[in-house]
């Protein structure tokens, strides 16, 4: 099973620093290794910033990486997940024509089936966003696809994971 | 601008002063305790200079001919004294030229800090006058860099700069300052840095590693140990030899782990690897438990990994916890300091001779002696062989000179045949295989050790790349001693193409000016040898002299480096011809 690839997502918890986000793609890149999908955010401690990075790799690989992470000066800490392991989402933004909204029931059928919901609309179009899945998110865009799109736009993975990170632990035992 | 959270701080300096940036940083350098660092100036790090010079009687600047003469330097000094080397360049191309001094040192884990001036702040990404990006382009090959763009930053990140360059598997830091913080005054404080919240330096070691560790030492038939550079970066020399001798185990070593134990210990068994001993490399696959300590299990060391120590249990000691499982799998990693894990581990050892399996790698030596060794150091054939040279070398320094080898086939020559008696003695490229590192590195190294003789192997390739550092070696009077193996061919990259590529000696042979001349030019007394009889005097003027001395020595042109593993080919599959 070691040879198998499979997404893992990455966490890392890391000082707020200028730079760090062209170390960390320094350590991909260099492996040749294809990201998935990232997103940085603060994260539930003040002044720590989260990485979430998911990867396509085998289980070797992903533990090398985490080392090569957190070697990294100003990397507090990184964990890596299977899909299992976490509880994830992603985000996206469609642009349609509002004509169709009123003109085209199947439409808004469509919404409300799949649980999107309308942030904005004005005469010239709406904008829907919905949070899922990949797939939910695909289905969705392949259901509107035949209304045309004016813009699409998808977000990377945010996940929190099932077990406990205990980054709070490592800050106050620095502290101490 | 950091908080103070997450540093540790030590006070060091009592009250606050109003000064420039600039002076600061000179100031940051001296409560370091940087006694030199080496140098090229330029325009945006002259406010920085102009302090130099008011320090001048407490801070000596070398001015090397080249920034990569500077990084090298600051290498020597690092590598021969275990203190962190300082180089110092201005922005743009200055920067730049810093590169391949900073791969060097991040590859072989020497601290190191660099200092660059940077265009003002307010001109950054504007495609300033010599700006670049030197952050960006040196993030891949530092541990840690900062650009400093306001003078108040300067004292903190000047002192986390020491403490991640020196702390942990050490390693170089550069710092960028932008003009305008330079020029900038504030009130200066210094504190010494003694924590980062997010870095570990050392992992804890876990008591039960060290308890498996000794038991499976302890029941091995054939433990054999690799130890590396990390035995020479915490000093545990001694533990290290207290360890071995105790539990009775051949002990090899890596390129830049050579020199931490005498050569002439009767358990040095000497260096695996490509180019290294015929015994180690052969026996690293029939060990029951392989020790390794402080050292990564590169490629060049290893060979194919697929067919490398199988048979063995490896208990890896190690202080950065990526290199475990990276290349070889361990069966016991030990992580930690290697000095505290070797002290740790010694009462846990029974006392142990393996007097047969000691006398393996005898017998395979003795088979690499006759083979590869005696026509190298003792060659009947009329031409001189760089092997006869590094043992001419051996008998006069009596085994007590620091060698800075450069790179390519008088390197492996070096690193086979160099006598050692004190540690912190063999200084060359090993993980990045700079060809020019060996000179500058040598002034370093010297003006480090001023008591000790520090001789130079380069061969004619690697010392026309750097060998405008003569320029140094002349205005700084450093009396190093330059012995250079001249064999008319890039020797390493010609075996290959005699062995690989039928003997297509493509951009291979060298047309090589009168160095002698050359060296003259500088002031430096020289001297060419081409005969055997000639080479014992000539090796004992330079040991003799008191001042900068070149020696060259014109040596057989298609002399081949064995043993040899092949690059994939398996280590027991080391060939002695």
């Amino acid at each position: 099973m070691k040879n198998t690839t499979q997404l893992y997502t990455v966490s890392v918890y890391t000082e707020n620093n200028i730079g760090l986000l062209n170390r960390l793609s320094a350590i991909f890149q260099r492996r040749h290794i294809n990201v998935e999908s990232l997103n940085t955010s603060v994260s539930e401690i003040e002044g720590v910033s989260r990485f979430t990075i998911v990867i396509n790799v085998t289980e070797l690989q992903i533990k090398k990486i985490i080392g090569q992470i957190e070697k990294q000066v100003e990397v507090i800490k990184a964990y890596f997940h299977k899909d299992e392991d976490t509880i994830y989402q992603e985000s996206c933004l469609f642009k349609i024509k509002s004509d169709l909204l009123f003109e085209d029931f199947q439409i808004q059928n469509i919404i409300k089936e799949s649980n999107a919901r309308i942030v904005t609309v004005n005469k010239d179009f709406f904008v829907l966003e919905k949070s899922g899945k990949r797939k939910e998110i695909e289905l969705l865009y392949s259901e509107l696809k035949r209304f045309g799109i004016m813009q699409f736009v998808h977000s990377g993975r945010i996940a929190v994971t099932r077990d406990e990170l205990k980054i709070s632990t490592l800050i106050k035992a620095f502290n101490a | 601008m950091e908080t103070q959270v997450l540093l540790k701080k030590k006070k060091v300096t009592q009250d606050t002063e109003r000064i420039t940036g600039c002076e600061a940083i000179v100031r940051c350098l001296l409560a370091e305790g940087v006694d030199v660092l080496y140098g090229y100036p330029g325009g945006a790090i002259m406010p920085v200079y102009d302090e130099l010079f008011k320090y001048k009687d407490k801070i000596h600047h070398v001015l090397t001919r080249h920034e990569q003469g500077a990084t090298h330097s600051a290498q020597g000094y690092a590598r021969i004294s275990g203190r962190v080397g300082v180089a110092i360049a201005t922005s743009g191309p200055g920067a730049t030229n810093l590169i391949t001094g900073i791969a060097d040192a991040q590859i072989d884990s020497t601290p190191m800090v660099c200092i660059t001036g940077q265009v003002a702040s307010h001109l950054l990404g504007s495609d300033a006058f010599q700006e670049t990006d030197i952050v960006g382009i040196s993030t891949p090959v530092t541990k840690w860099n900062h650009q400093i763009t306001k003078a108040s930053e300067i004292p903190e990140v000047m002192a986390k700069a020491f403490y991640l360059a020196k702390s942990g598997r050490p390693g170089p830091v550069l710092i960028d300052i932008t003009k305008d913080a330079q020029l900038e005054e504030f009130d200066f404080v210094y504190e010494e840095c003694t924590g980062v919240r997010s870095y570990n330096p050392v992992p804890k070691t876990d008591p039960n590693s060290l308890l498996r560790a000794a038991q499976l030492i302890n029941t091995a038939k054939k433990p054999m140990v690799v130890w590396g550079q990390g035995v020479i970066l915490s000093e545990a020399e001694e533990q290290l030899k207290t360890v071995i001798e105790k539990a009775g185990i051949p002990s090899a070593w890596t390129i830049l782990g050579a020199s931490a134990i005498p050569t002439s210990h009767p358990l040095n068994v000497g260096m695996v690897g490509m180019h290294g001993n015929y015994a180690p490399n052969v026996l690293t696959n029939e060990c029951d438990v392989l020790i390794a300590i402080g050292m990564r299990f590169d490629d060049r060391v290893t060979g194919n990994l697929n067919t490398y120590a199988k048979q063995a249990k490896v208990i890896h000691f190690e202080i950065d916890p990526s290199e475990i499982d990276k290349n070889v799998r361990a069966d016991i990693p030990v992580l930690g300091d290697a000095k505290a894990s070797l002290t740790a581990l010694l009462p846990m050892l029974k006392s142990n001779t393996h007097p047969d399996w000691l006398e393996r790698f005898k017998t395979l030596y003795a088979i690499e002696f006759n083979k590869v060794i005696r026509p190298d150091i003792f060659p009947t054939k009329e031409g001189l062989t760089m092997g006869e040279v590094i043992r001419e070398i051996n008998v006069q320094s009596k085994g007590d000179a620091a060698i800075v080898s450069d790179v390519g086939q008088h390197q492996m020559i070096t690193c086979r045949y160099a006598e050692f008696n004190k540690t912190k003695s063999n200084i060359t490229s090993g993980g990045l295989g700079t060809m020019g590192f060996a000179l500058p590195a040598a002034i370093g190294a010297k003006m480090a050790a001023p008591d000790r003789d520090v001789i130079v192997i380069a061969g004619d390739g690697g010392y026309q790349m750097t060998i405008q550092e003569l320029g140094t070696i002349f205005q700084t009077k450093v009396p190093v001693k330059i012995v250079v193996l001249n064999n008319e061919f890039l020797g390493m990259v010609r075996q290959w193409q005699q062995l690989f590529f039928d003997k297509r000696y493509a951009s291979t042979e060298m047309t090589n000016p009168d160095f002698v001349s050359i060296a003259k030019g500088y002031s430096i007394s020289a001297q060419k040898v081409t005969k055997r009889e000639e080479l014992e005097s000539a090796i004992s003027e330079m040991m003799a002299c008191k001042d900068a001395y070149f020696l060259e020595v014109c040596v057989e042109k298609e002399d081949n480096v064995f043993p040899m593993i092949p690059t994939g080919a398996s280590v027991s599959d080391i060939r002695l011809e």
